[in-house]
């Protein structure tokens, strides 16, 4: 199974990202193989939109799951039509959030907060 | 004549000023651009005589005819489409409308549907045509329904109420205004909030000048600021309990209190005259 998670820089010592569409670092995991790879989140630097191109780029990656703290409407959306798994991480740190996926105690993620694609400006 | 009333943030009395303005004018437009939160029909309780929804368009992907190029997808610079299980899907409350990625589809797989977004109303309340616009809850961006409800009004005098703040539905309320009244709060806030707006009526060249809303106490750093920069204080407006009262009943303070009527008669005619209107 292909895990994915946001990550804030490129090694395993990393701790996992607020953002899934702005995080800097995807971790690209195989369970199967324990074989890890970390990829560029490319999408960061968005204008806006970001959720949407982040989840893009797990599903072009061949995510089975993805484990974030929190996901995005839109960015659910793209997941789910694409029968990719979303879990709630636990802590910060990758290797418990693996291991926790492994052993089936992750829960799955529920609260899925609407966009922030607003215009700028502070009006309200 | 177009005079656009603007604040930094809602709830300074920028409706109150530019319904009691528009009111006491007479014979004139009310425009209310404020598209997030249209407040202005309350106080003047328009008869409705016309309501026209207002659509933007959106892409439709006949997957038929796409090869998965994603071209599209790649394309957009605000990642409202996605590529899912041999599908491009669009995301409609990011897509802005540009037609970009139908011109470019080099399969014409990507036609365009009509989505609205809100809605125009027109009324009469007296001798006031009142205009406004409502934005849909949850859509994104109300500038097509502000270019529309600004498009083709040229005639007569016509008062703007903008959105709060300085974002692009801001700028597109003022493009074409005359003058623009600054409404501000005497408060650190306030006057941060006012610095930002007046940035935005410099870089349009406006001329414009400021309404002080709510003076309760003083707060000197605020007039400093504006003498010290030219700015033309139009008129004060003194806190009061009464005030309070009647714009929560939803009345017009100009038709209910003599004070207030004299009031915007004199920022009227000051408005006028700082616009050149003949
Ligand atoms: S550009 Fe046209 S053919 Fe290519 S993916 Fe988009 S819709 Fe399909
Ligand atoms: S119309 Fe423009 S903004 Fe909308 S999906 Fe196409 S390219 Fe993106």
């Amino acid at each position: 199974m292909i895990a994915v998670l946001p990550v804030e820089t490129n090694n395993m010592g990393a701790c996992i990202n607020i953002s899934l569409g702005r995080t800097p670092f995807f971790l690209i995991y195989d369970t199967n193989t324990n074989h890890s790879l970390f990829i560029e989140n490319t999408a960061a630097g968005s204008q806006g939109g970001a959720g949407v191109k982040a989840a893009q780029l797990m599903v072009d990656n061949g995510a089975d799951v993805v484990i974030a703290p929190a996901c995005g409407k839109n960015a659910a959306d793209v997941l789910m039509a694409s029968g990719i798994k979303i879990y709630k991480s636990s802590g910060c740190s990758i290797k418990d959030n693996i291991t926790a996926l492994i052993a089936g105690t992750l829960e799955e993620l529920s609260d899925i907060h609407p966009g922030f694609h607003n215009h700028g400006g502070s009006g309200n | 004549m177009k005079i656009a009333v603007l604040s930094g943030k809602g709830g300074t009395g920028k409706t109150f000023v530019s319904v009691n303005l528009a009111f006491s004018a007479g014979n004139c437009m009310y425009i209310d651009c404020d598209v997030e939160e249209p407040n202005g029909h309350i106080f003047f309780k328009p008869q409705i005589t016309d309501s026209h929804d207002i659509t933007v368009d959106i892409p439709l992907i006949d997957s038929s005819k796409c090869t998965g190029c994603r071209l599209c997808v790649n394309f957009c610079k605000f990642n409202a489409l996605a590529y899912i299980k041999g599908h491009v899907e669009v995301f409609d409350d990011i897509c802005h409308s540009c037609g970009g990625c139908s011109l470019l589809c080099p399969e014409e797989a990507i036609s365009e549907r009509k989505k609205s977004i809100g809605k125009i109303q027109s009324g009469i309340s007296g001798n006031v045509t009142v205009v406004t616009g409502i934005l849909n809850p949850g859509e994104e961006s109300g500038v097509p329904i502000i270019k529309e409800l600004l498009n083709g009004k040229n005639d007569g005098d016509i008062f703007i109420d903008s959105p709060p703040g300085s974002s692009c539905t801001v700028m597109e309320s003022i493009r074409d205004a005359d003058y623009c009244i600054l409404v501000a709060e005497p408060t650190i806030f306030g006057m941060h909030n006012l610095k930002m707006v007046l940035e935005l009526v410099n870089i349009f060249k406006k001329p414009h000048g400021v309404v002080i809303n709510k003076t309760q106490g003083e707060f000197p750093a605020l007039k400093e600021f504006l003498s010290g920069n030219d700015i033309e204080v139009l008129m004060d407006i003194p806190y009061d309990n009464e005030l309070g009262k009647i714009n929560s009943m939803g009345l017009i303070a100009a038709d209910e209190i003599l004070e207030y009527r004299v009031l915007f008669s004199s920022l009227l005619k000051k408005v006028y005259k700082e616009a050149g209107h003949v």
